[in-house]
């Protein structure tokens, strides 16, 4: 178990460290001069030096490098250009309201895909199998910011059950905070439950043909014990993988989600930044963002030794 | 029996699998309109007209008018050709990059391996709209971004798909024979890895290229994508947004041209899956 898991984190650690790099590269070297890129065409002279030696410019590559990975370890990720705070509290401030959309919506997604996977495996072949999998076929091609126009539609302008959008932050309480993120998790959880219901069917279907399933079925075990207690138990690996990769493109569907309902979460943040050239910003959001694909993605490795204790041996 | 027979066999086999016969028909047209685009729309995409907009569909206008009085039809039209060709050239990226890493690294085991798996868990942490915002916020917002963005993001898992099916293939005996009668890795891989995992490697392209074309909706959507006055379902969607509750048509039909190109290649892809998977082959 510990040399598996060692292995994990040494992994997630050297890809964290491999996208600093990425990341530091993209924002700082290619664009030549940031300070330059950032105050535009009509900047004199004077303030792009004056900005140089504020951001360090004028110091060698790596120092550079050490010196802004240094920073990220403690929590520092520069200034913001336009908005004159330190980075790390804008990021803090705006997660509070990405952060509780994404793990809503996989707990959404997760809740609904895993029993809809279940019957549609158990039912295989009949009339609700193939209409569960029809309407699941349909989810998977349908784009969130999209499916969010049409709830916006149906509940916020013709219902005015909720909001359309904004958010009037938790200082105002938990639930008028929560309602204003009823829809934008539903529009972001629906499309990835459709995409995890057919895995998760489909990964039941190919446990269910194994020899020990056929084994707990002679010693008398009932189809729905062997279904929940073997066959589930073992299909959860793929899916879990699944839900791993599908963290990654829950946490990009909030970036757009967010402009959908004009939530000011992570996704707005970064998109003001492009828009004002504040690449400090736009660099903090980023390795924030991939820092937390990385983790999720090791703590997704690290749960199949929990699931699966044929790995907990292997390294 | 001879080859034209035999062709004609596995193409009525092929078509009589309802997946693959709908997302055949439905990519086809998608295709066909696409073409007609070039030479024939309703109206020009350019065309304004303030005093027909948001006029909801007609017979003049079969799926209505946006807020410049373009129409809507038309617009789709065009912006089906942006969407096929950011798709496209995205899956040409991942694949022509993807695949030979991936069967060098099956060829080659060991450290290029592990390396090169490390490399794609690198490009793994970064989704194409994270690639997309760097890359736009230092080169400003367009199409070729877009590819690029979609691009990288397709490498590692054409290079997953090349390299584990490759795995699988060395220990076969076939393999073995290529091998003892003197041929070089490249060359057996060239000649006998790479064709007998054409199949795979088709099914995947067909499903990145849906998810292409959702991913450059989502650009366009959010202005990362190609930029005005190329009409893009994105974009559309995007500027549909302020009209919703005036003009919901604005938003319904390039959202339903993204649902039915992207489920349209899904059911392709599911269909090519279980028309090429070699044990429906071995009857032949």
């Amino acid at each position: 178990m510990l040399s598996y898991a060692s292995k994990r984190v040494l992994i997630g650690f050297l890809t964290l460290l491999a996208a600093s790099v990425v990341v530091f590269a993209v924002l700082e070297v290619v664009p030549g001069d940031p300070a330059r890129l950032m105050l535009g065409m009509n900047a004199t002279e004077d303030a792009v030096r004056t900005l140089q030696e504020q951001m360090g410019l004028n110091q060698p590559l790596i120092t550079r490098y050490l010196s802004w990975l240094g920073g990220l370890l403690s929590g520092d990720l520069g200034r913001s250009y336009t908005y004159s705070v330190p980075v790390i509290d804008l990021i803090t401030e705006r997660v509070a309201v990405s952060l509780p959309l994404a793990l809503i919506s996989l707990a959404l997604s997760t809740l609904i895909a895993i029993p809809v996977g279940l019957f549609s495996a158990a039912r295989r072949g009949s009339l609700s199998d193939t209409a569960t999998m029809g309407v699941a076929q349909v989810g998977v091609a349908i784009p969130n910011f999209w499916f969010a126009l049409l709830l916006v539609y149906v509940f916020a302008v013709t219902l005015r059950l909720v909001p359309a959008g904004g958010f009037p932050g938790w200082h105002a309480g938990l639930w008028p905070g929560l309602k204003s993120l009823i829809l934008p998790s539903i529009a972001l959880a629906l499309p990835q439950a459709a995409i995890l219901a057919r895995i998760t069917r489909s990964a039941l279907l190919d446990v269910l043909g194994e020899d020990y399933i056929r084994t707990a079925r002679a010693k008398g075990l009932s189809r729905r014990k062997v279904l929940y207690r073997h066959a589930l138990r073992n299909a959860l690996i793929p899916v879990l993988t699944i839900l791993g990769l599908q963290f990654a493109f829950l946490l990009a569907g909030t970036i757009i989600i967010e402009n959908v309902f004009y939530l000011p979460g992570l996704g707005r943040l970064v998109f003001q930044a492009i828009t004002q050239r504040d690449l400090i910003v736009v660099e903090g959001v980023v390795m924030v963002l991939v820092a937390t694909v990385i983790l999720v993605n090791l703590l997704v490795d690290l749960s199949y030794a929990v699931v699966d204790p044929r790995l907990r041996s292997r390294a | 029996m001879n080859t034209s027979t035999i062709w004609r066999e596995n193409i009525a086999k092929a078509l009589s699998n309802r997946s693959f016969a709908i997302g055949l028909i439905i990519t086809g047209l998608l295709a066909l309109i696409a073409a007609l685009s070039f030479v024939w729309t309703p109206y020009a995409v350019g065309t304004f007209d303030i005093v027909g907009k948001l006029k909801p569909p007609s017979a003049a206008h079969w799926l209505g008018t946006d807020h410049f009085g373009r129409d809507i039809l038309s617009m789709i039209m065009v912006g089906s050709r942006n969407s096929i060709a950011v798709a496209f050239v995205s899956v040409v990226i991942g694949a022509g990059v993807g695949i030979p890493l991936g069967l060098w690294a099956a060829a080659r085991a060991g450290v290029i391996d592990e390396v090169l798996m490390r490399f794609n868990d690198l490009i793994f942490a970064f989704p194409a709209l994270l690639s997309a915002v760097m890359i736009t916020a230092v080169f400003g917002p367009g199409a070729v971004n877009a590819i690029i963005a979609i691009g990288i993001f397709n490498i590692p898992v054409f290079a997953r798909v090349a390299r584990g099916a490759a795995l699988s293939l060395w220990p076969r005996e076939y393999i073995l024979a290529a091998r003892a009668s003197g041929k070089g890795a490249a060359r057996i891989t060239v000649e006998h890895i790479l064709p007998n995992m054409a199949n795979l490697l088709v099914v995947q392209a067909t499903m990145q290229f849906s998810l292409g074309i959702l991913a450059e909706a989502g650009l366009s959507y959010v202005g990362l994508g190609s930029q005005p006055p190329m009409p893009s379902w994105g974009r559309m969607l995007f500027e549909a947004q302020t009209m919703i509750s005036i003009a919901p048509h604005m938003a319904l039909f390039p959202g339903l041209a993204i649902v039915t190109t992207v489920l349209g290649l899904n059911l392709l892809g599911d269909g090519l899956r279980d028309v090429l998977d070699p044990k429906l082959w071995r009857e032949r």
